[in-house]
């Protein structure tokens, strides 16, 4: 267990190496630093002078290296619009956006897994029906028009609910839900299907001959190996939510890091935005690491090779 | 004495598209403490299903419905689910076809073992442990108490065979039904189980319920046997009987399909049974192996009577076995002639 937990950190800290590399190459190819912080009515002499003194006009490579050997150390350079460290505004940010995002995959999965379940015991039943078609209105819902009808419903006609800010857990619960509903289809279909077949397995059959109760076949027997797959898209979609949550955060006014990411983008914000992405490819590949590590756990294939 | 398990009218239908299977037709039989009765039959013939109606196992779409479907006394097809729940895997326990996919791949063998017990017997997990480790080193597992901690895709298929028949023994079962227990397995593991499965019913005085499609495993390990075709059960009786004097039409094609050392002359062809199995779905008039008998004639196409030949030893046939015994005598002659 221990080694298969190291092959994979190894691996993970490799992947870090290429995104950063990837990323600084892309961001640097796309925006030129010099001009982004001379701003739009500098002359080229000011935007070369600038050039100089920040050191743009040594070769990529050089850059990379100095930058990355910094990155290393926690530095990721300065904001060009706040003057203050990358990693302050990051943090800044990053509990509103991990808050969004544990609360959402929580409401993805306490609704999917169970209507899962409950489908997949009755294939074809109402309730399978109902899961269904829960699944087909959140996957073809878009997650902005779910959000406003939202805020409609519940802040404006309800007033049950705040519609824009990330000051309380109240500001959290329609911007989890609109994330959260966008997540759990592919959740409840992989875990639908996944109990299908594990139920009609042979090993199914053979707990039910010894007699124990349906609860314990379903929720110890089946449940265990159906999980498996969720597992890892669970984490995937949980890397999106933290990620990829710039609309939703948008649309509530939350101070997260999706909004961060679209601010520095639209402001050439070169070091906010590098360290953005960088920062969302760790979550993904802690992430995908945790996710492997409990199937390891979950799976005794996969640990006992 | 009673028979330990009677069954008397069996049927399992299963809706399809093509319209309702109906695979097993009137299926009755018994057995009684101690004995081995064994079902053969070929792929299809309805024996897995009867095993599986038996235990209340049968897929979810499958409709069962029976005359008689009892366990020493309790009534398996109109009794309270928790009489019938606490009778699986306690005094009657299953083990089937394929070792490598009947173990949870995801728990220990211990924990698999001993979750039987702990959901029948009011005792400790460390009684249940002692328990386990007994019956696997019982059933030939060297390293029993380090085993416990494996899982089943670190065992190969015999001792995987070995542990289910383990796990079958947890509570001191009654009667076992045993699926094709050796299909998947080698030859020579095939044989071990078997003998083990023959030492613990000598031991244990457990009744097994043998489905196989193998003459050979029913020679080894029979008392009695019931030949099924077609959802029906075509002959049945004691497997000297059965073996000496085959009366049904089918068990004689059956058994000329084997070869036997000593008996069968070199060279001559082995016996193969001409066409197919009727479908099940739907009614089949009269003798559903007609259609393949050598024997068929007009009275085939009517209802067939259930004639007994001796104690026990029945045939569903409309000829007396007299019959074809003087056509095979007939026929060698005929054979010798030219």
């Amino acid at each position: 267990m221990l080694s298969y937990a190291l092959r994979r950190l190894i691996i993970g800290v490799l992947v870090m190496f290429v995104v950063s590399g990837i990323t600084f190459t892309l961001t640097n190819a796309a925006i030129d630093p010099a001009r982004a912080i001379a701003g739009e009515g500098a002359t080229s002499d000011d935007v070369e002078a600038i050039r100089k003194s920040y050191g743009f006009d040594r070769p990529l490579a050089a850059r990379y290296v100095a930058w990355l050997g910094q990155a290393l150390q926690g530095d990721l350079g300065s904001s060009y619009r706040q003057r203050r460290p990358v990693v302050d505004v990051i943090m800044e940010r990053l509990p509103v956006t991990l808050k969004l995002g544990g609360l959402a995959l929580a409401f993805a999965l306490v609704l999917s897994i169970p209507l899962a379940i409950a489908a997949a015991l009755r294939p074809n039943s109402w309730i399978d029906r109902i899961a269904l078609l829960f699944a087909l209105f959140g996957q073809a819902m878009p997650t902005f028009w779910f959000a406003l009808l939202g805020i409609v419903v519940f802040s404006v006609n309800l007033r049950w609910l705040p519609a824009s800010g990330s000051g309380t857990t109240a500001h959290f619960i329609l911007p989890a839900i609109a994330l959260g509903y966008y997540a759990a289809p592919t959740l409840m279909r992989l875990m639908r299907a996944g109990m299908i077949d594990v139920l009609a397995s042979d090993y199914i059959r053979t707990a039910r001959a010894k007699g124990l109760s349906e609860a314990r076949v379903v929720l110890k027997h089946a449940l265990r190996n159906a999980v498996l797959p969720v597992v890892s898209v669970a984490a995937v979609q949980f890397g999106f939510m933290l990620g990829g949550s710039v609309v939703i955060e948008t649309i509530f006014a939350m101070q997260g890091v999706g909004y961060l990411a679209w601010e520095s983008i639209s402001l050439s914000d070169l070091p906010v935005t590098q360290a953005i992405v960088l920062m969302i490819s760790l979550i993904y590949i802690v992430l995908t690491l945790s996710a492997d590590l409990l199937n390891a756990w979950l799976d005794p294939r996969i640990r006992i090779g | 004495m009673t028979a330990l398990l009677e069954v008397d009218d069996l049927h399992v239908r299963i809706p399809t598209p093509a319209g309702e299977l109906h695979a097993v037709r009137g299926i009755s039989l018994s057995v009684r403490r101690g004995e081995t009765l064994c079902i053969v039959g070929e792929s299809g013939c309805g024996k897995s299903l009867t095993s599986l109606a038996i235990m209340g196992l049968l897929p979810r779409e499958a409709r069962r419905s029976a005359a008689r479907l009892a366990f020493d006394g309790v009534d398996l097809a109109g009794g309270s689910r928790r009489a019938i729940a606490g009778l699986r895997g306690n005094r009657m326990a299953m083990i089937f076809q394929d070792p490598m996919t009947s173990l949870n791949p995801a728990f220990t063998i211990g924990d698999q073992l001993v979750e039987t017990m702990l959901a029948h017997r009011k005792v400790g997990r460390a009684a249940a442990v002692d328990r386990a480790v007994h019956l696997l080193e019982r059933v030939g597992i060297a390293a029993a108490a380090a085993r416990l901690g494996q899982y089943p895709h670190q065992l190969s298929g015999g001792l995987r065979q070995r542990v289910m028949i383990a796990m079958a023994l947890m509570c001191g079962p009654d009667l076992i039904i045993a699926d094709e227990p050796t299909t998947a397995l080698d030859v020579t593991i095939q044989a071990q189980i078997l003998r083990l499965l023959r030492d613990l019913q000598a031991e244990l005085g457990i009744a097994i319920l043998l489905i196989t499609h193998d003459l050979g495993v029913v020679a080894r390990v029979a008392d009695r046997i019931g030949v099924m075709y077609a959802g029906e059960m075509v002959e049945e009786g004691a497997v000297g009987a059965v073996f000496e004097r085959p009366s049904h039409p089918y068990t004689r094609a059956l058994l000329g399909c084997i070869p036997i050392p000593g008996r069968t002359p070199r060279r001559s062809p082995l016996g193969a049974i001409p066409g197919i199995v009727p479908s099940l779905v739907g009614t089949i008039q009269g003798c559903a192996f007609a259609g393949r008998c050598t024997h068929a004639h007009e009275a085939c196409a009517g209802t067939i009577p259930v004639r007994t030949l001796g104690a026990g030893h029945r045939s569903r046939c409309t000829l007396a076995p007299d019959t074809f015994e003087a056509a095979a005598r007939t026929a060698s002659l005929g054979a010798i002639g030219r």
